[in-house]
């Protein structure tokens, strides 16, 4: 029972970070239909960001103080949102009215440009770097449990966000201009809405939340490489998918269940290390029996 | 419209393969090497065109495939190579190959049935997850080497074979498109709801590109691990099914000849290129990149484009 409720706890903390990976993918799937393939490395510019700018905030703020890790995260969520908002007018705008697979190439081709860009030398190097230490963390005993502070933090900030997020798409006219562009693009655009800055909005508004997944993952990892993305990006698409891709909740619920399934998978010895496997299975069963995702609604495709 | 000669081509080139491998031992280890790898490129991207381009079915496995016919074929010669005589050893190789690809189409059976219920984007993905299955099942196989690989695979695979099979390959399928039951192929790719309303059985079209594609990446799979001697489940992962993707789109979908040319031009590319190892890969993407933007129809397709979906 100790040991179900501690990888509960666990799979919690990583959940949250597949959450808030997930929300990106479905955001940008939901207006523009198609997969963006550098959210992942995206998340890896966030760490990246926030390991730069570390050492320069410990100077102004008393270094390992919550105040400092937000100011951390803040910014390195800024620099993300930035960044994302720039990829989407670089290399997604100028196909906007392409197939969706020219998109979806494009996408790919965007991915490995960031990635092989920063495996350079001159950039970051492929070598795996150590990640400064954000905020002091100990485990506290809760229960007969042990509780890592970090997790809490985690859970904690990630449930900010997410209400944050809801507030924003469900109450204010940017969030309700969101939802009308991906309602419908070309009558959202006959109401008077700028489709092209509310298509940059939500770039900027994932990008900014994969910044902060991408640093809360760096927070648990041994390390930041180049390649550290990938397999949080993978796993929060597939709980994007699992979930319903365009389904805000269903990409929260999404990165829980595959957070829970990847702690609860790893603790039993012997499956650990079909982990990956297992994801996969779950998404092909999971498409098969409803291919719409747990939460999203069938859509009839008219002739 | 059959084609009208294509066996005739089929035999030309088999034999043009059989006389350029009869002097092959004069050639530099370093180019032979490479020509067989454009061999084995070129079947694996002829095949996934049949996938993907003429049947329009987007699928991101195809590496899944060629390591299930690559490791099968490499088990069958590492465990029967030393029972029979060298004599027999081509024969040998052909059965293993042959073995490799039915298992390949086999497994493309299992994962085409359901998975190409769905359409666009989630086949993507389904197809995507099931190459993953099939690597992370490879990595933790302790009969093929787990993780650290399979090593020391009979290197049976020479010039003759990588190409006279490519040969094999490119009339299959293009008489296979040509023939009036393949026009069905290209039915299901334009639309098909109309394809369906006219008596062809989309799914049944589907399946069968699925299973002929992943024969033949079952068959490269099979020359690739007798070529390099070594397999290692890492080397089946996402970005080798990419690479077979871009050669697809850059020599345009559904065309044949271009999808040969690319296959040519992008394994010889990063050779060219490897005086700026560093920038290679950046390159390589910035090409995606710049493809997409510039010639999405592919970069050997003139004049009007098939289908206009691709």
């Amino acid at each position: 029972m100790d040991w179900f409720l501690q990888q509960l706890i666990n799979g919690l903390a990583l959940g949250s970070i597949y959450a808030l990976v997930a929300i990106g993918y479905t955001m940008v799937y939901g207006i523009l239909r198609f997969i963006n393939f550098a959210h992942s490395d995206v998340l890896m510019l966030g760490a990246f960001a926030a390991y730069f700018l570390a050492p320069v905030i410990a100077k102004v703020l008393p270094p390992q103080s919550i105040g400092g890790a937000l100011v951390v995260m803040a910014l390195s969520a800024a620099i993300c949102a930035g960044l994302g908002m720039l990829i989407e007018f670089l290399a997604y705008r100028p196909l906007r009215d392409r197939p969706k697979l020219t998109v979806l190439i494009t996408a790919i081709g965007v991915s490995l440009f960031i990635e092989f860009t920063c495996q350079h030398d001159r950039v970051f190097g492929a070598k795996t770097k150590p990640f400064p230490t954000l905020l002091a963390q100990r485990d506290f005993m809760l229960g007969g449990l042990s509780v890592n502070s970090n997790d809490v933090v985690v859970v904690v900030v990630t449930a900010l966000l997410l209400a944050g997020l809801w507030f924003i798409v469900q109450h204010t006219r940017t969030g309700t201009a969101m939802r009308a562009v991906s309602f419908n693009e070309k009558a959202a655009a006959l109401m008077g809405i700028n489709n092209d800055r509310i298509i940059s909005f939500t770039f900027g508004l994932g990008s900014a939340l994969a910044a902060i997944a991408g640093i809360f993952y760096a927070m648990r990892a041994p390390g930041i490489e180049p390649l550290m993305g990938m397999k949080p990006g993978l796993y929060a698409f597939v709980a994007a998918v699992v979930g319903g891709i365009g389904n805000l909740p269903g990409a929260a619920l999404g990165g829980l269940l595959l957070g829970l399934l990847e702690t609860f998978a790893g603790g039993i010895p012997g499956v650990s290390t079909y982990r990956d496997g297992i994801a996969f299975a779950m998404l092909i069963l999971i498409l098969l029996f409803k291919p719409a995702g747990l939460l999203g609604q069938a859509q009839v495709e008219k002739v | 419209m059959t084609t009208p000669g294509a066996k005739r081509w089929l035999l030309a080139a088999v034999i043009a393969a059989f006389a350029v491998s009869y002097f092959s031992v004069h050639f530099n280890r370093y180019y032979l090497g490479l020509v067989i790898d454009v061999g084995i490129n070129i079947i694996l991207a002829v095949s996934l065109n049949l996938i993907n381009g003429h049947t329009g079915q987007f699928s991101l496995g195809h590496a899944g495939f060629m390591a299930v016919g690559g490791y099968t074929a490499a088990k069958l010669t590492l465990e029967t190579s030393k029972l029979v005589s060298p004599a027999a050893a081509p024969a040998l190789f052909v059965a293993a190959l042959l073995a490799g690809g039915l298992m390949a189409a086999l497994v493309g059976l299992a994962v085409g049935v359901p998975s190409l219920r769905l359409r666009g984007d989630y086949l993507a993905i389904v197809t995507l997850g099931f190459g993953e299955i099939i690597r992370v099942v490879f990595q933790n196989m302790e009969s093929v080497g787990a993780a650290s690989g399979l090593k020391g695979i009979p290197g049976f695979t020479n010039l003759f074979w990588a190409w006279s099979l490519a040969a094999v390959t490119v009339y299959v399928v293009t008489t296979l498109v040509n023939s009036t039951y393949g026009r069905g192929f290209l039915a299901v790719h334009d639309d098909e709801v109309a394809a369906g309303a006219m008596g062809i059985n989309p799914t049944r079209y589907k399946v069968t590109a699925f299973v002929v594609g992943a024969f033949f990446a079952g068959v490269a799979g099979g020359l690739y691990a007798h070529h390099k001697s070594f397999l290692s489940p890492t080397g089946f992962d996402f970005m080798k099914s990419i690479d077979i993707v871009v050669m697809v789109i850059l020599g345009g979908m559904g065309r044949t000849a271009g999808v040969i040319l690319a296959a040519v031009l992008l394994t010889l590319l990063p050779e060219f290129l490897r005086g700026f190892a560093d920038y290679r890969m950046i390159i390589y993407s910035l090409l995606i990149i710049g493809l997409m933007m510039a010639r999405p129809q592919g970069l050997f397709t003139f004049g009007k484009v098939k289908g206009g979906k691709a």
